[in-house]
């Protein structure tokens, strides 16, 4: 299956005010990896993501998805197979009601009719918002947001799933229902996240993004240890490595 | 000026009286556009001093608005609205024509005052049956209906758009307007000087969002063209619909239902 593959190389990326966001980044994911993408604010997460789908156009270098080259020519057929979730989903939400704003990939897919609707119900099951299906978009809150903007990319069954910051701004159990829902994909998955417990849990391996370079690529444990590098790139061991604070009180008592 | 969170509030309410369920919500929106039309060049073609032909149109609002269970509070504040747009438009109109037309008991009326209601009543009549057609059928409908009708998809997806960023616009400024009022205390803050500089933020942060929007638009196989759900077909609820109001419209732009009583009333004798 090496349409699943994502490989990036020499990826740059300039911003139209000369802002160098992303240098010369390479990294090869293959066939249902778990990868995350992390790095202090401003280190080119969501630019390097933006470019997975063509969202973005490269400066220079290039990306390939599976054996196909991403050119202007490809990006269509590139888009059906990598779904991409904003950071913010009131950018990614846009039509007047959940049902309308799930059915907008699929329709633009040439869906219609019980296969559209069938399409839009089992997106929608899938990340648990089916009560939500004739709600405003707007009216919603943070996880439910977050969980229909999820079930939109979902309803055109891409491949490859990117993700940027999916459980930004959540609380906790809304959290939960969302890592819940990744652990479960077989999908390729790649995510940008400051979340770096749920990083630990969830993805084996982690590229660690500073001043939009690849600083780090390798296991998510291996480098959570090592304690000089997440510093070097303005990071923290996880929470769940730091050990418990009261604990270590109550030992030295 | 009213609060921008208000306006947009307003805004979306319209959007909501779409979502309500009655038969007339359930018409296609081709039927509910056409009979619009119908009605519009009907009220717009009358004559300007002829005032009374204008009140049986009265009939295609109210039952519109009574079928449909809208607000009729909500709507009529709405209407009013273009009330000082039209004022300026027809004011000068009692000043120029000044030629006695009517005698009624001790008042004379002359032909500018009777040409200003009806440029009065005819712009209220056609804000009304626009907002009903919008308020019974949703913009995204009203837009797809167009579209099925032949306006090109191009325009379409400009009036989608227009629509869509029209909400963006608003959100950000409601924000804007948020975080200044919340460091001015009630007051103005510095002013014009803050004003430029807010619009100038505005315009740049709406672009940048509408710009995100639009990126993910293109994730989602967006090219261009906006799709219909289901291939909606013109039922016969709707044929009736269209035939019932064109008919019952041209018949009272023709034969003038008001003149007619009168004639009746004063016994044929003009
Ligand atoms: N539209 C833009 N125009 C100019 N510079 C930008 C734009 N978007 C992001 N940047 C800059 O690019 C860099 C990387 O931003 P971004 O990819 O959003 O970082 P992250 O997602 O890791 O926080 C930042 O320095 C940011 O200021
Ligand atoms: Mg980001």
């Amino acid at each position: 299956m090496s349409h699943h593959i994502v490989e990036v190389g020499e990826l740059q990326h300039q911003y139209a005010d000369g802002t160098c966001a992303v240098t010369s980044i390479s990294f090869r994911i293959t066939h249902g990896e778990a990868v995350a993408i992390i790095g202090a604010n401003g280190a080119g997460k969501s630019t390097l993501l933006l470019h997975l789908n063509g969202a973005l156009a490269a400066t220079a270098g290039t990306i390939r998805i599976g054996d196909t080259l991403l050119t202007p020519a490809t990006v269509p057929q590139i888009r059906r197979t990598v779904g991409m979730v904003f950071q913010n989903p009131d950018d990614q939400l846009f039509m007047s009601t959940v049902a309308e704003d799930v059915a907008f990939g699929p329709l633009n897919m040439g869906l219609s009719g019980a296969e559209l609707e069938a399409r839009v119900v089992a997106a929608l099951t899938q990340v648990d918002a089916l009560y939500l299906r004739h709600k405003a978009p707007y009216h919603l809150s943070g996880g439910e947001k977050k969980r229909v903007a999820i079930a939109t990319v979902l309803a055109m069954s891409p491949d490859i799933l990117v993700m940027d910051e999916p459980t930004g701004g959540l609380d906790p159990y809304a959290r939960r229902q969302v890592m819940e829902l990744l652990s479960g994909f077989q999908h390729t998955r790649i995510v940008a996240s400051h979340d770096l417990d749920m990083v630990l849990e969830l993805f084996p391996r982690t590229i660690i993004l500073c001043q939009g370079k690849v600083a780090a690529d390798g296991p998510t444990t291996t480098i959570f240890r090592d304690r000089e590098l997440l510093a070097r790139c303005r990071l923290e061991q996880p929470l769940a490595m730091q050990g418990c604070p009261v604990c270590r009180e109550g030992a030295k008592q | 000026m009213r609060s921008v969170e208000g306006a947009l509030l307003d805004f979306r309410q319209l959007e909501r009286l779409a979502e309500r369920d009655s038969p007339l919500h359930h018409v296609d929106a081709r039927a509910k556009i056409l009979a619009t039309l119908v009605f519009i060049i009907c009220v717009i073609s009358l004559g300007r001093y002829q005032l009374a032909a204008l009140f049986p149109f009265f009939i295609f609002p109210v039952v519109l608005i009574a079928g449909g269970g809208l607000p009729v509070r909500y709507l009529v504040s709405k209407i009013l609205l273009v009330i000082p747009f039209v004022l300026v438009v027809g004011i000068f109109n009692p000043l120029l024509d000044r030629e006695i037309v009517a005698i009624a008991g001790p008042v004379q009326i002359s032909g500018g005052w009777i040409s200003f209601f009806s440029i009065v009543l005819r712009s209220l009549l056609t804000v009304a049956s626009a907002l009903i057609l919008v308020s019974l059928t949703g913009f995204p409908a009203l837009c797809r209906g167009l579209a099925q009708l032949g306006l090109p998809k191009v325009f379409v997806a400009q009036l989608l758009f227009l629509y869509r960023y029209l909400f963006v616009l608003a959100e950000e400024a409601a924000r804007l307007k948020l975080a200044r009022d919340q460091r001015c205390f009630g007051g103005k803050g510095t002013g014009l000087a803050s004003f430029g500089t807010m619009i100038g933020h505005l315009l740049l942060r709406s672009w940048e969002r509408a710009e995100r929007v639009y990126r993910s638009m293109l994730s989602r196989g967006f090219a261009g063209e906006f799709h219909c759900p289901s291939g909606s077909s013109f039922g016969v609820g709707d044929t009736l619909f269209l035939l019932g109001w064109g008919l019952l419209l041209l018949a009272i732009r023709l034969y003038d239902p008001a003149r007619l009583l009168g004639l009746l009333l004063t016994g044929g004798v003009q």
